[in-house]
């Protein structure tokens, strides 16, 4: 029983990682490789916020919220805009973002060294809950919680708004959106900074559920975000959070049955077989572009 | 005194030339130097300076302990000068953290005719710039090197400091006899050799001490979330946690077990002896147990003057470091004298001799490997502090 919530929570961590990631990748196309890099920023500011700002976390978190959106903006701005109208636009933002990121992370390693830092104790209630005689905490609930509800809105957001609308038009054909009335930059702009800052919340949660925060965390999670959402449907926000915690239960499943030192192979290799017998992705649509 | 000096230097490299050029009659001259003395033991008088080499980390990422270190030299150079007798000249140089620096003061030292060289501050440094000292016959005395084979590079170079291999055994030993372990489960990182050498320690003390692992458990260094793994760890009902872990995992993994309930004895390799285990663990640190080479709650009288006169020196209590650092200057002190003199050679085949002295770190001796054996000290963190095992 523990086990099995367990790789339900590690899994709602991917999957909250996941779902700001594929808001940019699946939705607009575009793969925004500092999306790491904002995920340790962001957890390393909000622990200065509590430990020097003396902030709560409650209070914390809109402030790391907004932080990250600005992230976003800047992302988008200086990484993405200025190569929008090259015709290889998808590959020179994927690298440009990730010089972003190297620069955002050096700049954190120049405000905070190298040393591995974390929420001073007790800046979260350490509230713990017994479930069928397993140990679940507080943090392990809200992110659990968080996850399912960013699922819902966002899906919401992206079926059945104008902006989500505008999204998709957006990623089919810029230019046609352009013509119908969509303002694509603005669009694009306001799809990021959403992104970023869904980044930059699951980083602190992050932080506070490991009780720990380097600047390779992101990194760390990256490869594993970027599975979740291609196994889970490219594009398909309940894809994201079914693909986190698929992977989050295989990794406690091989630990379980096999060994710690088999859980890579056990769980990405599942995730292969998964794409072998549904390329599209769990609950991808197959897309078929026609050009 | 400068032009004495000089002299020394120059005999020291004179001394050199000879030796490189293998006429192996380099002990010949140099009494004229005045590096020989009369008497022996505590009325050892050598009427020239010794001349002494220290390079430390005083700069850079190691800064914290090379300054610890410093401290550490200085008091014990202050002690032994109004000791009289022998009179020493130690220089401190700054490696600033880095190896090909090491390298060039080692060079330096080497080329000035110093007696003996202490330090450097960090192993990889060591394994680096130890070969020079030891190609030109110079001894050297490591006071904080841990990594395994530093003493290995030869019969020239020694060290003060407990490797893993040697704190580990006792850890275990101690541990067994106090809460009576019959299984545990061993957790480590197996992507990081200094991890992976600690966790073969962990599994042939276990082994010695007839402790049965009932699991063993890796994970990488830069995993956080462990619970899985605990969980795992936790269904095979140990009496404790083994693990040896840098203390970037070592923080999350305990913190994450307590969570758990698993409210068993921890034990830590050396990722684990550091203080910010209490500082960023908090309470989840309660109960874990560390071996560590400086003992700084004992009573032995030698232990006890040397807290009071570092507290009164700097006002701060002394760390394992520069514990180390002032018991590395006191048994060279110990070295030169045995033999009433200073020479390279000399202090060298002292140096091995070394049995049973009475230092701050307990009663001291350097083993046929020229490593430090004395007795480790096993600690519990008690009310967020490490405390004696007992």
């Amino acid at each position: 029983m523990q086990q099995l919530l367990n790789g339900i929570f590690i899994g709602s961590i991917y999957a909250l990682f996941a779902i700001g990631f594929t808001l940019v990748f699946g939705i607009l196309d575009r793969l925004n490789l500092a999306h790491p890099a904002v995920f340790a920023a962001s957890a390393f500011v909000g622990i200065e916020l509590v430990e020097r700002g003396g902030l709560s976390l409650w209070a914390a978190l809109p402030v790391v919220f907004v932080f990250g959106a600005v992230l976003g903006l800047v992302i988008e701005r200086v990484a993405f805009r200025p190569l929008k109208n090259r015709a290889d636009a998808h590959f020179a933002g994927l690298i440009s973002s990730i010089a972003l990121a190297g620069m955002l992370i050096a700049v954190l390693q120049w405000r905070y060294g190298p040393d591995t830092r974390r929420f001073p104790p007790g800046s979260f209630p350490d509230t713990r809950f017994e479930v069928f005689g397993a140990q679940v905490t507080l943090v392990q609930v809200v992110i659990l919680a968080v996850s399912l509800a960013l699922m819902v809105g966002l899906t919401y957001m992206v079926t059945r708004t104008r902006l989500g609308r505008g999204m998709r038009a957006v990623a089919e054909n810029p230019t046609a959106a352009r013509v119908l009335g969509v303002n694509v930059d603005r669009v694009t702009a306001v799809t990021f900074a959403i992104s970023s800052a869904l980044g930059a919340v699951a980083g602190v949660l992050f932080a506070i559920n490991v009780n720990t925060a380097q600047l390779g965390m992101g990194a760390a999670i990256e490869l594993k975000g970027l599975a979740v959402i291609i196994v889970g449907g490219m594009g398909s926000l309940p894809g994201a959070l079914i693909g986190g915690l698929l992977l989050g239960l295989a990794e406690v499943f091989a630990v379980q049955h096999i060994g710690s030192s088999w859980v890579n192979v056990i769980a990405f290799g599942l995730l292969f077989v998964i794409l072998l017998l549904r390329p599209q992705g769990l609950l991808g649509a197959r897309k078929v572009r026609e050009v | 005194m400068r032009t004495k000096l000089h002299t020394v230097a120059a005999a020291g490299a004179a001394a050199l030339l000879l030796a490189s050029c293998g006429s192996g009659e380099s002990g010949g001259g140099e009494s004229a130097a005045g590096l020989t003395g009369e008497g022996s033991g505590e009325s050892c008088t050598i009427e020239g300076e010794v001349p002494l080499g220290a390079v430390l980390s005083l700069t850079g990422a190691a800064a914290s302990y090379g300054e610890s270190q410093q401290r550490g030299l200085e008091l014990a150079a202050s002690e032994l000068a109004e000791q009289g007798g022998v009179t020493y000249d130690l220089t401190i140089e700054d490696d600033q953290t880095d190896p090909r620096q090491a390298i060039t003061l080692f060079d330096e030292f080497v080329n000035d005719g110093v007696s003996l060289i202490i330090g450097p501050t960090l192993s990889n440094a060591a394994v680096q710039a130890d070969p020079i000292a030891q190609e030109a016959g110079v001894p050297v005395l490591g006071i904080s090197n841990t990594a395994e084979g530093v003493t290995e590079i030869g019969d020239y170079i020694f060290r003060d400091s407990l490797t893993e291999q040697a704190v580990i055994p006792q850890t275990i030993e101690a541990a067994t006899e106090q809460f009576g372990l019959e299984d545990v489960v061993v957790m480590y990182s197996n992507d990081d050799a200094f991890t992976e050498s600690g966790y073969e320690a962990f599994a042939d003390a276990l082994e010695d001490q007839g402790v049965t692992i009932s699991e063993t458990i890796t994970f990488s260094k830069s995993d956080t979330d462990f619970r899985a793994l605990l969980t795992q760890a936790q269904e095979n009902e140990p009496d404790a946690l083994v693990v040896s872990a840098l203390i970037e995992a070592a923080v999350p993994l305990v913190t994450q077990a307590r969570e758990l309930g698993i409210d068993v004895p921890i034990i830590g390799g050396n990722g684990f002896n550091n203080p910010r285990l209490m500082a960023d663990a908090g309470e989840a640190a309660e109960g874990v147990v560390v071996g560590a080479a400086w003992n700084s709650a004992s009573d032995n009288p030698e232990n006890q003057a040397f807290l009071q006169a570092y507290e009164a020196e700097y006002g701060s209590q002394p760390d394992q470091f520069a514990a180390q650092a002032y018991t590395g200057l006191k048994l060279v002190d110990q070295a030169v004298r045995a033999n009433c003199s200073a020479e390279r050679d000399s202090i060298q085949e002292a140096l091995g001799q070394i049995e049973d002295v009475p230092t701050v770190l307990g009663e001291f001796s350097i083993d046929e490997n020229r490593d430090a054996d004395h007795p480790a000290v096993v600690q519990v963190v008690e009310n967020g502090q490490f405390a004696v095992l007992q």
